[in-house]
């Protein structure tokens, strides 16, 4: 994509789906921890962690729509596109896996997403602004909660200090991605309704560093190999099956009322 | 040893329409059946999250997904509240929880029937959680106050739950074909599960006249079945849906719907372990525990770490 | 904390304010490793539905509670000092009409 062959409005409404579905994929995947979290009062946490990012989501979704104008509605987005039109990171459909696995991407994306939307509440789009500035309070907690478990797991027992730090190790290559720009970040920025992600990155590392190191764990090798393409439709295969999960049944009888 | 005065002191309380509370005196035998059917009462909140949970990740809009997520997350919530009601009574939730992965600590049978589809989760929303709030409703009045109380946040609470699901089923049963199939289907199945809820009749139900003679339990259970029936009867009609039972009729003189005989072999089979989801339910909830038990030992290792250097620094 | 502190979380009395100004109420209990995770257990757990501005939690073993015994002598001795209550003092009528 060039910027002359984009419009605003087509860079804007992208702009908008990359953040919603970011939270629309990840919310599902931690919404799969409902009535199997490790203690009842994690399971409620997380199940709050799932409805604000399926919340936010939502939200997003919807303005994405009225800016686009063709009588869409926030449930097109998210049931209506296949594998290769959605833009979320990868980070965000891996598996659940294991209670450390879903600490640990919970920490990188809460830590990310606060940085991100700290800069996105100043947008000029005031109604974008208003719908990041509510949702700004609650990524703050989602950081404090996961940051918590961190350092718990990391300077637990044994065991779970094992698992976090696997953790991390796995989801590393991951992480340059969160970090991923192009043309369209460009042309929001200039709009001045965008983050610009390189202004917070070594802050960001920083944050990241401090955590682990606090919970007696390693740093991964930020320099190691990274993986990259998701924004441009690039996925795993596990999205598939997520949204063949999420999708069937609306897609199955599309004229039904389901709302 | 409990003296005659006291059981009649205690028995004058009661029925003075008193609250018990922890530290009050109570026979042995009333804190035994209290937390006998308080536990159950709970590890059925917990169980229950799972047939409703089948269906988060499938649910057809984001706004109905939001809305099941948020009741089965409220289930986790009411499972916590009546584990600590009863715990006032001595006994831990550890213990509870043992009593019903690896005891012989029961839970609502409903939770054995698998959720086929997603008008099940609607009608469960309906039906069963109907079905609790009239019950819940009256336990709101007990006479052992913490658990009254629980159960009164609880149907504050859940007055929600049974909204939203009637709503949806109300709009499946006016929609497209498929989707009238889909509820009529599900109403056809969950129909005498849910009667069932109520358990035995009367005159097969042992422990209810002392459960009622202490106001643990207000009403028996043919009462609240019939002050069900009565409510959902009319709610079915309003929308077109058919109860699948041939014998139901409305009788004048008594003012109340006549129901035909349920099927009880089926409800003893269930609650015998043979249920179609009875030992998936019980191996998803032994999953979750034995798999979370790293996380909570990681969580008390840390705490007494961080104790302990507080202590070396002062 | 509590005895049984190897088998299970510590238990927490949970307290929450319902609005600016108003007192704290007691909410529930649950079960957490340490205050900072009682603390964020409590808001997940009681308050879903905003239920409150403020939250205390508080080790339920630190919490001396008086016994049914003490009914009598803590709280029966106050009902016969009837001079500690409004109503107990008489006004003129004229003032009374306008308060």
């Amino acid at each position: 994509m060039s910027s002359d062959t984009i419009t605003r409005e087509q860079a804007y409404i992208t702009y908008l789906l990359r953040l919603a579905d970011d939270r629309l994929i990840l919310g599902q995947r931690v919404s799969e921890w409902c009535g199997h979290g490790p203690v009842l009062e994690e399971d409620l946490a997380l199940a709050n962690m799932a409805l604000d990012l399926i919340g936010h989501a939502s939200a997003l979704y919807g303005h994405a729509a009225d800016i686009e104008g063709e009588g869409h509605d926030e449930d097109y987005f998210a049931y209506f596109r296949d594998d290769y039109e959605f833009t979320n990171l990868q980070l965000c459909e891996l598996p659940k896996g294991d209670f450390a696995f879903t600490i640990a991407r919970q920490f990188l994306f809460s830590s990310f997403s606060y940085f991100q939307y700290e800069r996105l509440k100043k947008a000029k789009d005031e109604q974008f602004a208003g719908i990041i500035k509510k949702h700004l309070k609650e990524i703050k907690y989602h950081l404090r909660h996961s940051r918590d478990w961190v350092l718990r797991l990391g300077d637990g027992t044994e065991e779970s200090h094992k698992r976090i730090q696997n953790a991390f190790d796995e989801i590393w290559m991951y992480v340059d991605e969160l970090f991923y720009t192009d043309q369209i970040d460009e042309l929001i920025l200039a709009d001045g309704n965008g983050a610009d992600l390189i202004s917070f990155k070594e802050e960001w590392k920083k944050l990241v560093e401090e955590t682990l190191t606090e919970a007696t764990l390693t740093v991964p090798d930020w320099d190691q190999f990274m993986m990259s393409g998701s924004r441009t439709g690039m996925h795993t295969e596990h999205l598939g099956h997520i949204l063949a999960q999420m999708q069937f049944l609306r897609r199955s009888h599309p004229d039904a009322d389901w709302k | 040893m409990e003296t005659q005065q006291q059981l009649d002191d205690f028995q004058a309380r009661i029925d003075a329409g008193e609250k018990i509370e922890p530290k009050d005196w109570m026979p042995e035998r009333y804190r035994q059946q209290l937390t006998r059917m308080g536990s159950q009462h709970a590890h059925s909140e917990i169980v229950g999250m799972l047939p409703e949970g089948n269906w988060i990740g499938r649910a057809p809009s984001l706004k109905r997904k939001l809305v099941l997520l948020a009741k089965v997350q409220d289930e986790a919530g009411h499972g916590l509240y009546l584990y600590s009601a009863i715990e006032t009574l001595g006994e831990s939730r550890a213990n509870m929880i043992d009593q019903y992965l690896y005891g012989s600590a029961k839970y609502s049978s409903i939770f054995n029937y698998p959720t086929l589809s997603y008008a099940d989760v609607c009608v469960i929303g309906w039906l069963v959680d109907g079905a609790a709030i009239v019950n819940q409703t009256k336990l709101a009045h007990c006479s052992y106050g913490p658990y009254a109380r629980a159960n009164l946040r609880i149907c504050k609470e859940e007055s929600f739950h049974k909204k939203q699901g009637y709503e949806m089923v109300a709009k499946m049963a006016e929609g497209i074909p498929a989707q009238r199939k889909m509820v009529q289907d599900a109403v056809n199945r969950f129909w005498w599960p849910t009667l069932m809820m109520f358990g035995p009749h009367d005159s097969d139900s042992p422990n209810s006249e002392e459960l009622i003679k202490w106001q643990i339990k207000l009403n028996t259970n043919d009462e609240l079945r019939q002050h069900f029936v009565d409510r959902v009867v009319m709610e079915a009609g309003a929308i077109g849906l058919t109860l699948p039972d041939h014998d139901l009729k409305f009788n004048e003189e008594t003012g109340h719907w006549e129901m035909g005989e349920m099927p009880w072999d089926e409800f003893w089979n269930v609650v015998k372990g043979n249920g179609v989801m009875n030992r998936e339910r019980m191996k998803a909830r032994r999953n979750a525990h034995e798999n979370g038990a790293w996380v909570r030992e990681a969580a008390q290792a840390y705490a007494r770490k961080k104790k302990l250097s507080r202590e070396k620094a002062s | 904390m509590s005895e049984n502190n190897e088998k299970e979380w510590p238990l927490w009395e949970v307290f929450y304010q319902p609005k600016n100004g108003k007192p704290y109420e007691h909410a529930g209990s649950l079960h957490a490793a340490d205050a900072e995770n009682a603390l964020q257990n409590a808001r997940d757990v009681y308050a879903r539905r905003n239920e409150g501005i403020g939250i205390w939690v508080v080790p339920s073993n630190q919490i001396t509670a008086s016994t049914p015994e003490d009914v009598g002598p803590f709280f029966d001795p106050a009902s016969d000092k009837p001079y500690r209550h409004p109503q107990f003092y008489s006004v003129p009528r004229a003032v009374k009409k306008r308060s």
